[in-house]
């Protein structure tokens, strides 16, 4: 009886989380059916409380008090702005949990004298080796979004090489504990390593890369709680952990895709040694015309299609409210606005539409590059907003080029094209983007926020 | 057993790989989100470590365990909850200042 309420309670929780992400192709239906996922996981969470293995609710009370206490600040007060690190830091706690239940599932098994089947310490060694990597990797992300480590890509020579011999190493020892189980140290050590190989695969990769990044940990560590299923025979988690899996797979394919990274150089993380390579043509000899605010207000407000590109930039300046006052104002002229966003644009996949839903852009103005790229041809105005590379032509035409094959989004097709930028440094792959240099380009040089300031007041007096 | 648990891993990830997969690129960030809430089901292990009582380790291990896995169910849910709340679409045009700093 007990069981049959419990396999229920996780029947009911796995339709009720598919239709919570199958509602999420619907913005407007999202929100209801996340909800109904969440109280799917209170089902799985009642029935779990009901499995007879649990003998002491002292340690779980004080873990659930303690998990709700540090939740609810990291759900309702973390600002939109840093929700990239937030959500690495949320797979490194998923990560963690199912590191650590395997390692206490192990421990248990070993001193009580069993030994545990080949199948079984299988799935405990994945468990804790994707478990221990996706920690290892996350800390390092989220250090890395925060600042707190340089977020420039940290090299040295034979990288690869080394973090392909560790690897290898890890490997052995996955296989070696699996056949001897009581060779407790190699289950250990390969823990340590495997936190250390997670390290030594994210510190290179530098910051614009970390879309992929964060989706690919996010598989790891979607596979982390599938192997804790298969361990603990509980199929709950299996299905949870390969829904997680599938969305960090589908992410990591869809963002190496739209930078033109094959898919396996993602799977064993082998990039960012790619990136140091500077190729392209030099800007030797060529100028960039620098223009005011007054001019480009002018530009802005006798335009009936003005496509707004927005990048990191606007992040980093936090302009998203600024940009959705001024597409606003050029609304009432009569204008038209629309956002084009590149699926690598910002830190995370998404990243951009977060912002500026947060600023209160209505979805709807809100373009996949696929949707928008045509609709350049008779914009009058591209407004690129702190985005570089996304935009830039050598993608297209220059085989030479790092970034020589990336789909971009086409702002060079535009009647004219004004940059908001807040210096002549070079984008996040290290080359010169020859848009900057297009005659019909203008750049507006200064921080984003403040440049559209200055725009919205010049606009107010044409 | 073992082979019914391949059977319900390879059939999940198919629908999820199918699910997912119609998720447009406007709703990646709250879909991180999401899975992240979701993966917080990683508690079911947990609170039968925390709470068999087997050794003194396993229920150390667990109860750290529960603490992670509870916060991302929490913080999951209630971030997503509040991402999707400020997609709208413009015929709507609710112009609320969303007051959430």
């Amino acid at each position: 009886m007990r069981d049959t309420l419990i396999s229920g309670s996780y029947l009911i929780a796995s339709v009720l989380f598919i239709l919570g992400l199958r509602s999420l192709t619907r913005p407007d239906k999202a929100r209801h059916g996340m909800q109904q996922a969440a109280v799917g996981m209170l089902f799985a969470i009642a029935g779990t409380l009901l499995n007879h293995t649990i003998v002491d609710y002292r340690w779980i009370a004080a873990g659930l008090v303690l998990g709700v206490i540090i939740g609810y600040p990291m759900g309702m007060w973390v600002p939109m702005t840093a929700m990239p690190q937030r959500i690495a830091l949320s797979l490194t706690f998923s990560a963690l949990a199912a590191a650590l239940v395997g390692v206490a599932e192990f421990y248990t098994e070993i001193t009580s004298g069993g030994i545990p089947t080949h199948f079984k310490m299988g799935a405990l060694g994945f468990e804790v080796m994707l478990g221990a990597i996706t920690v290892g990797g996350t800390l390092v992300a989220a250090g890395k979004l925060q600042e707190w480590i340089t977020s420039k890509p940290v090299t040295y020579k034979g990288q690869n090489l080394v973090n392909g011999v560790f690897f290898l190493g890890i490997l052995a020892l996955l296989v070696y504990t699996i056949i001897d189980p009581t060779q407790q140290w190699a289950f250990y050590a390969m823990i340590g390593a495997s936190f250390l190989f997670g390290i030594m695969l994210v510190i290179p990769i530098g910051g614009a890369d970390m879309p992929v990044v964060v989706a690919l940990l996010n598989s790891y560590s979607g596979l982390a709680s599938c192997a804790t299923g298969f361990a603990l025979g509980n199929v709950i988690l299996i299905i949870s952990g390969s829904l997680d899996g599938a969305s960090g797979f589908i992410l990591s394919v869809l963002m190496s895709k739209a930078m033109n990274r094959s898919f396996t150089n993602v799977l064993f993380g082998a990039f960012g040694g790619e990136t140091v390579a500077i190729g392209g043509k030099s800007s030797a000899g060529l100028s960039v015309r620098s223009i005011g605010a007054e001019d480009a207000a002018i530009q802005l407000a006798y335009a009936q299609l003005v496509i707004v590109i927005p990048g990191y930039g606007m992040a980093v300046a936090q302009a998203q409210h600024a940009v959705r006052e001024l597409s606003e104002m050029i609304e009432k002229r009569g204008g038209e606005v629309k956002f084009a966003v590149h699926p690598v644009a910002g830190r995370m996949p998404g990243h951009m539409n977060v912002l500026l839903a947060e600023a209160n852009v209505p979805y709807d103005k809100l373009y996949d590059m696929d949707e928008i790229n045509s609709d350049f041809d008779r914009a009058d105005v591209a407004l690129v907003i702190g985005a570089n590379d996304v935009v830039n032509p050598a993608a297209r035409n220059d085989t030479t080029s790092p970034i020589y094959g990336m789909p971009i989004l086409n702002a060079d097709h535009a009647k004219s094209v004004i940059v908001l930028k807040r210096g002549m440094s070079a984008g996040f792959a290290g080359i010169e983007n020859e848009l900057f240099y297009d005659k019909r380009t203008s750049m507006l040089f200064g921080d984003a926020k403040s440049s559209l300031t200055a725009l919205i007041g010049e606009i107010k007096n044409v | 057993m073992e082979l019914l648990e391949l059977y319900v891993f390879v059939l999940a990830a198919f629908v999820g790989y199918m699910v997912i997969s119609r998720v447009p690129p406007l709703l990646h960030t709250p879909l991180m989100a999401a899975t992240n809430a979701i993966s917080g089901i990683s508690l079911v292990g947990s609170l039968i470590a925390a709470g068999s009582a087997r050794n003194g380790v396993a229920t150390i291990l667990g109860f750290v365990a529960v603490v992670c896995a509870t916060s991302n169910i929490v913080g999951g849910f209630l971030i997503t909850d509040r991402m999707l709340r400020m997609f709208k679409s413009g015929n709507a045009k609710t112009v609320e200042k969303a007051g959430t700093h």
